[in-house]
């Protein structure tokens, strides 16, 4: 369990707009062993997708890794040829868009999608590779998939869609899935189904998630650890249960406090003042500092954090963490 | 809260013809059933909820109350007057009356402003049209509502693009709030939000509503918003309200199977949260061609009877303002 399959290490990912360089992925590290779900967590604009399309080498123009180290199963991907990357990609790497309606090719037919993706990488013919990607599926529990697969995507439902992007990506057995915010467009009953269905295929296949939400009810149930990102930097890493009963980034707690409760009924929302900083120029020192209810002058407005291990396993990036920890409000109300 | 009913529906209907293109004309092949005969009251003061998965009818409803897309059929009445009446009667004065009083700030505030008007004149654009302040006015009224929803002054001569999403919203706000409406639709007005904005956002409608006494119409998807800020709550599926009930009473005994559903799936920000999630089946039918009994039979976990699949269900109250409309789940 404890084998590291993915490592990335300071990783930066900047986008030369003609307003300035948006440092997107300013600073990045996480790690991801095998057969773990890690939740990587945080508001739009906190590069949550970029680092995600960084680890498959696909980053839009006119975005540029400038920096850092990818490393998979101990080989870094940022020195790969772009011909080598191609067998990485869908095959040991797959990535499933957030919009269903947009990743899949509205032009072809659900069984030319898959047998593509199947032949690209497997030696076998069209005929095999069909009777396959039926059985796909049918593993992502699709009704009638031999009638189904001949549609296009258009005549599919979004929750359906999704199944189908799910079935692209598992196609060839991945060891990692880069799973971008899969339920964000869908309604929250098909949400229940298609997180439900990750986590049954992930457990039966063996392979490691990474699930990017911007929603702490879905990592809640389904990540085994969490990293929270703000801004391009990495705030807080943990296990779940850490992060949920004992976060020490002001930032993470703040979120947590933010969300409405379905349980408790409060009169106010705490609320996180201002928005998210503009990346092209982003604040000095911690990022979140302009924001943050702990943040002193002098100290946290020119030290930019380190990510330390403050406990085992559980990584901070803020210089004030041990400090402020008796304050925490959310300590007393956490079980 | 009194009770006095600010607005009331009465069986509206909103069907959407469907039609194909023929040589010369265009023929009909069916109806959209986007509103089934809702009935519902929202009492002065109130949030009203509208909760339902996409689809189901709840912008529809919305816009037919504004007459923005006429029902098809069905009554609505605003302050005691038809609104229906009020349209047909082509009483300009009455008709710009009415839309002073409702009010709506939509979904999505990058769509929703011109972005070739400044703040200035986006806000002020409703005193222009409604000229219930004196000219003069305009400009403090102006300052006025921008500090009333937490911007600056000197945000007034800037363009959308300046703006981030909250912020924008804020604005949409502001402008709805420019004519004193007394009803404020409120069609999913965090959705596009990120969760430390939409705090924020939910706060300051709550705000505005204990400062102006504004009655809300509140429309989501998003239960646990709709929990926070919502005094009472319909839930709708396919087109018709399944159960309508205070919120506390709602989300702590939902009768309806679906509502049941509904709330089981939500995520949890908790990791040790042990909830029963009931997982439907399938998916929500299309509204072309809806269930002819009960819509909801199909993906019912309940046992099937005959008659739900024959029969539509009637909303029955249970007592204490909570209305369902399954048969199954009243006996329980």
């Amino acid at each position: 369990m404890a084998n590291e399959l993915l490592r990335i290490e300071n990783l930066k990912t900047y986008f030369y707009t003609w307003a300035g360089v948006v440092k997107a992925v300013d600073g990045v590290s996480l790690k991801i062993n095998e057969g773990e779900t890690l939740g990587l967590v945080g508001e739009s604009g906190s590069g949550k997708s970029v680092t995600a399309l960084s680890i498959l080498g696909i980053v839009p123009i006119p975005g540029k890794i400038i920096g850092g180290k990818i490393l998979y199963r101990g080989e870094n991907l940022l020195d790969k040829k772009e011909n080598e990357m191609q067998k990485i990609r869908g095959k040991e790497i797959a990535y499933i868009f957030q919009d269903p309606a947009t990743s899949l090719n509205p032009v072809f037919n659900i069984a030319s999608q898959l047998v593509e993706v199947i032949r690209q990488h497997q030696n076998v013919t069209k005929r095999e590779a069909l009777e396959k990607a039926i059985e796909l599926l049918r593993v992502v529990e699709i009704p009638d998939p031999e009638v189904k697969i001949w549609n296009y995507p258009h005549q599919l439902s979004g929750g359906m869609k999704q199944r189908m992007a799910v079935a692209r990506a598992l196609s060839c057995q991945p060891n990692l899935l880069l799973a971008d915010e899969p339920t964000t467009a869908l309604d929250v009953t098909i949400q229940a189904q298609i997180l439900d269905l990750l986590k049954n295929l992930k457990q039966k296949l063996g392979m490691a998630m990474v699930l990017i939400t911007h929603d702490m009810g879905v990592v809640a149930g389904v990540a085994d650890r969490i990293t929270v990102l703000y801004a391009g930097r990495v705030c807080e890493s943990a296990s779940t249960r850490t992060i949920f009963y004992n976060p020490m980034h002001p930032y993470t707690r703040a979120l947590l406090e933010a969300v409405p409760s379905l349980a408790l009924r409060r009169e106010k929302l705490k609320v996180i003042p201002g928005a998210i900083p503009n990346l092209i120029e982003p604040p000095s020192g911690c990022r979140f500092h302009p924001r943050c209810e702990y943040a002193k002058e002098g100290v946290c407005t020119l030290k930019v954090p380190e990510l330390e291990e403050l406990e085992p396993d559980h990584y901070v990036a803020c210089v004030r963490a041990q400090e402020i920890e008796a304050k925490s409000p959310l300590r007393n109300e956490s079980k | 809260m009194s009770t006095t009913p600010v607005l009331e529906v009465k069986h509206l209907v909103k069907h959407f013809p469907l039609t194909s293109r023929g040589i010369l004309m265009k023929k009909q092949v069916g109806v959209v059933h986007a509103v089934d005969d809702i009935s519902f009251t929202v009492n002065k003061g109130e949030t009203f909820g509208l909760v339902g998965e996409s689809g189901c009818g709840k912008t529809s409803t919305a816009r037919a109350i504004l007459y923005l897309d006429p029902p098809t059929s069905g009554e609505i009445y605003f302050e005691g007057k038809e609104v229906g009446e009020v349209f047909k009667s082509k009483d300009k004065e009455a008709i710009l009356h009415l839309r002073q009083k409702i009010q709506y700030v939509f979904q999505n505030p990058y769509a929703s402003l011109d972005p070739r008007m400044t703040v200035a004149d986006i806000i002020m654009e409703p005193l222009v049209i409604h000229a219930h302040v004196p000219k003069e006015k305009w400009h403090d009224r102006l300052y006025e509502l921008l500090r009333l929803v937490g911007l600056e002054e000197y945000h007034a001569e800037r363009y959308p693009h300046e703006f981030s999403g909250g912020q924008r919203q804020r604005i949409c706000i502001a402008r709805a709030l420019a004519v004193e409406p007394d009803l404020l639709i409120a069609d999913e007005p965090v959705a596009s939000l990120d969760v430390s904005v939409r705090a924020q956002i939910l706060n300051l409608l709550q705000e505005l509503q204990n400062k102006f006494k504004i009655t809300y119409l509140y429309i989501s998807h998003d239960l646990s918003t709709v929990r926070h800020i919502c005094h009472r709550v319909a839930v709708m599926y396919l087109g018709k309200f399944v159960e309508i009930a205070e919120t506390d009473d709602l989300f702590e005994t939902p009768l309806h199977p679906y509502t049941q559903a509904l709330l089981s799936s939500i995520p949890i920000p908790d990791p040790d949260a042990k909830t029963k999630r009931i997982m439907l089946p399938g998916e929500v039918p299309s509204p072309i061609n809806p269930p002819a009994g009960c819509r909801f039979e199909p993906r019912c976990v309940l046992g099937k009877e005959h008659k739900c699949v024959h029969a539509a269900p009637e909303l029955i109250d249970v007592g204490g303002g909570h209305f369902v409309a399954c048969e199954g789940a009243q006996k329980r």
